[in-house]
């Protein structure tokens, strides 16, 4: 079975929902581990890295944690296609769709636990869970880390904790992270002052895909830094409750926004409407960002009953690979082509969206002007 | 220019570092640069990117700290670490441990683990903790010329190693 059977389509997907998921797209929780008698990955050679393939890929299929029915594939038996999909899903790594033979990944059918064999460790190992989910994501994958434990041995000292290719991964290997979709702190530029504390705290701000990546679409990534030092469940809560503290900040950014500028956030989510429903051609940047918007409007009650799967579903069918799947050659599009087919895509999603209503907005506004 | 170091020979290094939003430019000789660590900026860079801010120089007196060692078990050497800034193998660790832990004071919260323990590691890692804490009571003891007490300790610690 290919992986694009496995997964399901990108309506589904974007149908899942979770507490706090207006602003908290995701959560997810990652360890890193390695064997202890093989070298790892990034300094062994290829014989190594398939004795470590070969002993880890059959104790991670046999775990009862990731149910009956999984995916399971070396990596250079994927095409460069179903590994771009999988990275826009965001159930590996670029790093991870870039290895080859040696390497692998075990998905459940859920698609919330994703197994990387022979990443920069031995494993990466993540639960992945819609909304705010950090402790359940964390329980679930470390269900699946003791279950393992019992199978294979893995690198680990008193002293340093588990053992990792890069020392800024030692002791826990855990990454603990979640994604945001932020436009209020960006309409009222106070975005940056988040990122700093937030940065103060030890943690880290990133883009869409993580490292090195730029923010589109206003979506925000805060992952914790320190694996060392500090047992994983007071890394889970410390970001917990700076997540809490975040969706507070862009709750009260959309509401004084709301409050003091709607002309200006109207404007914005018309003019987002405006390009998306009547583009021929258009990046996947500047769709990002339109669609940002979109997703705001709808947040806000502006678009009536459309659901937000609606505008999640854009976001991620406006990717490359997505949209490659879904057009009827399933050729490999040119950049250009890419642009005219994204655009057409969102046009005809865009139609089945109501034009926004301003009064929800103004409405409140207005009233106050009115001479009683 | 003249190197703002020996004030002699002509600058042929030139650094420029911005930390706390203040630019801090350095004009230096090749051997005043390479006294203030100031001669690989490539290596700078890199493990700046990947450990923060700081860690560069850390780094830098860790391998001079352990010289030039290499991993028996995996072949890894100091060069390779300073290069990438990765381990080779679980080995590494025991081998560059003493450069190491101050690295890892830049990037983490401790420089001990605190987090989970794998179940057959549980019996191990509690009893060298007890054995660890033991020790130090009985050293703080003797410091303390608390003879009675240390004798007490004494005892325990041997008690405790019988019964293992």
């Amino acid at each position: 079975m290919s992986i694009l059977d496995f997964l399901v389509p990108a309506s589904e997907a974007c149908l899942r929902s979770g507490p706090h998921d207006k602003i908290v797209l995701s959560s997810r929780v990652r360890l890193a581990r390695n064997l202890r008698t093989v070298p790892f990955p990034s300094h062994s050679k290829k014989a190594e890295r398939i004795k470590a393939f070969e002993t880890l890929m059959p104790a991670v299929q046999s775990l009862s944690q990731l149910g009956d029915e999984t995916f399971s594939e070396s990596m250079d038996k994927l095409p460069a296609l179903d590994k771009q999909v999988l990275v826009e899903r965001h159930l590996i790594s670029r790093e991870h769709a870039a290895k080859n033979a040696g390497s692998g990944i075990v998905l459940n059918r859920q698609e919330n636990v994703c197994v990387m064999v022979n990443e920069e460790d031995h494993l990466r190992m993540q639960a992945l869970r819609p909304g705010l989910q950090l402790r359940q994501a964390w329980m679930a994958i470390d269900a699946v880390d003791t279950a393992l434990q019992e199978k294979v041995e893995f690198a680990f000292t008193e002293r340093y904790g588990f053992l990792t290719a890069c020392p800024t991964n030692l002791g826990t290997g855990i990454r603990v992270s979640a994604m945001l979709h932020l436009p209020g702190l960006v309409l009222a530029e106070q975005i940056n002052q988040i990122i700093q504390a937030v940065n103060k705290l030890g943690l880290a701000v990133r883009g869409l895909y993580g490292e090195g990546t730029e923010a589109l679409g206003n979506v925000f990534q805060v992952s914790n830094q320190m694996t060392l030092g500090e047992p994983e469940n007071d890394i889970v809560e410390r970001i917990n409750k700076v997540l809490l503290q975040i969706i507070e900040h862009e709750e009260n950014a959309r509401l004084s926004q709301m409050e003091k500028k709607p002309a200006v956030l109207l404007n914005h989510i018309g003019r987002a409407y405006g390009v998306l429903g009547n583009s021929w051609s258009i990046s996947s940047k500047e769709a990002m960002n339109l669609i940002s918007f979109l997703r705001l409007g709808v947040d806000l009650g502006v678009f009536g009953k459309t659901p937000k799967s609606l505008t999640d579903e854009l976001f991620l069918r406006s990717q490359p690979a997505h949209l490659q799947l879904a057009h009827p050659l399933r050729e490999k599009l040119g950049s250009d082509e890419r642009d005219l087919f994204r655009a057409q895509m969102l046009r005809e999603r865009t139609a089945l969206i109501p034009k926004p209503d301003p009064q929800v907005l103004l409405g409140g506004r207005r009233d106050e002007g009115t001479p009683e | 220019m003249v190197c703002q170091f020996c004030k002699l020979k002509e600058a042929t290094v030139h650094v420029t570092e911005i930390a706390d939003n203040k630019v801090k430019k350095v004009d230096a000789c090749a051997a005043c640069a390479k006294e203030k660590n100031y001669n690989d900026p490539a290596a700078f860079a890199i493990a700046d990117h990947l450990l923060g801010l700081g860690a560069a120089q850390k780094m830098e007196e860790a391998s001079e700290a352990v010289g030039a060692l290499s991993c028996d078990q995996c072949g890894y050497t100091q060069a390779d670490f300073k290069k990438s800034g990765r381990l080779g193998c679980a080995h590494c660790y025991d081998i560059f441990s003493e450069g190491l832990d101050s690295v890892l004071k830049t990037m983490h919260k401790d420089i001990r683990h605190r987090g989970k323990v794998p179940a057959a590691m549980q019996k191990a890692v509690a009893s060298g903790q007890r054995l660890q804490r033991l020790n130090q009571d009985l050293q703080v003891a003797i410091a303390q010329e608390d003879f009675e007490s240390a004798a007490r300790l004494r005892d325990e610690i041997k008690a405790f190693k019988a019964s293992e």
